[in-house]
């Protein structure tokens, strides 16, 4: 792919799909229901596949993640968020937990 | 009070676009935004994307999210699943923008002048903006919360660079917890926001049934389980409202 092709493409599937819904907040403005139905129910599905996608790169990671078991990848992922729960919902220590998890099972159990 | 408010109220634009850029620079979400966007630099790297085309991921698209699905999705699936899946991430911009509007109404501004602050307005700069501007003359909103959008965004281009430029050099296992610092932050970000039971269950549902529609492999997976992880949700909220309708006296 080229870096104009590239470049088109973030435009069409990118920045196009995302802004649309800042322009029409710009155009409706205040005459929109925050509780209407329907955007109760885009917001499900909006906030399912932000779930979708953080799975997404744990069980099909990229590049170098990709060498850390799959096993040891879940594992970081569920114990860093219970120490993000149990720390009073701090992003410091899931990040801390999270982390030291993936690499103490990377050295332990990695290929 | 102010010993000049003429002074003041005529202050440049210039002047105003650079206070808001300090109030960027300094508030706590430009640090979260340095490290969310090294993850995602790091990420951007790892797919294969260049330097310049992260930088023009931020400035253009300007939503976290979105741009995981972007950089994780771009090089594996249809261009219109693509675009389909930042769109619904993204959806949320629509009640936020409008419930930035009323602050920017004052005599003067028009539509297109609102344009560049609606296209910064992330969820750092909408928090940030919902808090700063109120104490502002309405004049000068406009000016501020540009400043204040520039100077959080450059936080992300930051962040991103360096992201980019370190998964270039580090050894695979720090590379490999560069990478995981995205659907950590995600995680975590996601559920802080997550209060009402519509978007935890949605959320916790979209994380199992996710890796379910992947392995069943049969295309599509982030827009199926949206709709399917998100409809169960909304129908659960649905029938919990009805019930409690039903029981009040």
């Amino acid at each position: 792919m080229s870096e104009l092709q590239s470049i088109v493409i973030l435009v069409l599937v990118g920045f196009l799909p995302s802004e649309v819904w800042r322009w029409l907040g710009l155009a409706l403005g205040r005459g929109l229901d925050e509780k209407s139905e329907i955007i109760q129910w885009v917001r499900g599905v909006a906030t399912a596949l932000i779930g979708a996608v953080v799975m997404r790169i744990i069980v099909i990671p990229p590049g170098t993640l990709a060498g850390v078991p799959l096993s040891v990848r879940v594992a970081a992922l569920a114990i860093g968020f219970l120490a993000f729960v149990l720390f009073r919902r701090s992003a410091f220590a899931g990040v801390l937990v999270g982390e030291a998890v993936l690499v103490t099972g990377a050295i332990a159990f990695g290929s | 009070m102010s010993d000049q408010p003429s002074e003041r109220a005529s202050a440049s634009s210039t002047h105003v676009f650079l206070e808001g850029l300090k109030s960027g620079v300094w508030s706590v979400f430009f640090l979260v935004l340095v490290g969310n966007y090294l993850g995602l630099g790091a990420l951007a790297f790892e797919f294969g994307f260049s330097f310049w085309w992260m930088a023009a991921s931020t400035l253009l698209v300007w939503a976290a999210p979105a741009q995981v699905i972007l950089i994780s999705t771009l090089t594996t699936s249809a261009l219109l699943e693509v675009a389909l899946a930042v769109t619904l991430s993204s959806v949320r911009f629509l009640p936020m923008v409008a419930a930035l509007l009323p602050l920017f109404n004052a005599p003067g501004v028009r539509q297109r002048d609102l344009l560049l602050p609606m296209h910064l307005t992330a969820i750092s700069v909408w928090v940030e903006g919902m808090r700063l501007l109120p104490a502002r003359p309405r004049g000068e909103r406009v000016a501020f919360y540009n400043g204040l959008g520039a100077g959080l965004i450059s936080g992300a281009l930051i962040g991103g660079a360096i992201g980019f430029w370190l998964a270039a050099r580090l050894p695979p296992l720090l590379a490999a917890t560069l990478l995981f610092f995205t659907p950590m932050a995600l995680l975590m970000s996601t559920s802080r926001n997550a209060r009402a039971l519509l978007d935890r269950l949605a959320f916790a549902l979209g994380l199992v049934v996710g890796p379910i529609i992947g392995w069943l492999n049969f295309g599509l997976d982030l827009m199926w389980t949206g709709l399917i992880a998100g409809s169960i949700a909304y129908a659960v909220h649905r029938w919990r409202e009805a019930q409690a309708a039903r029981h009040k006296p």
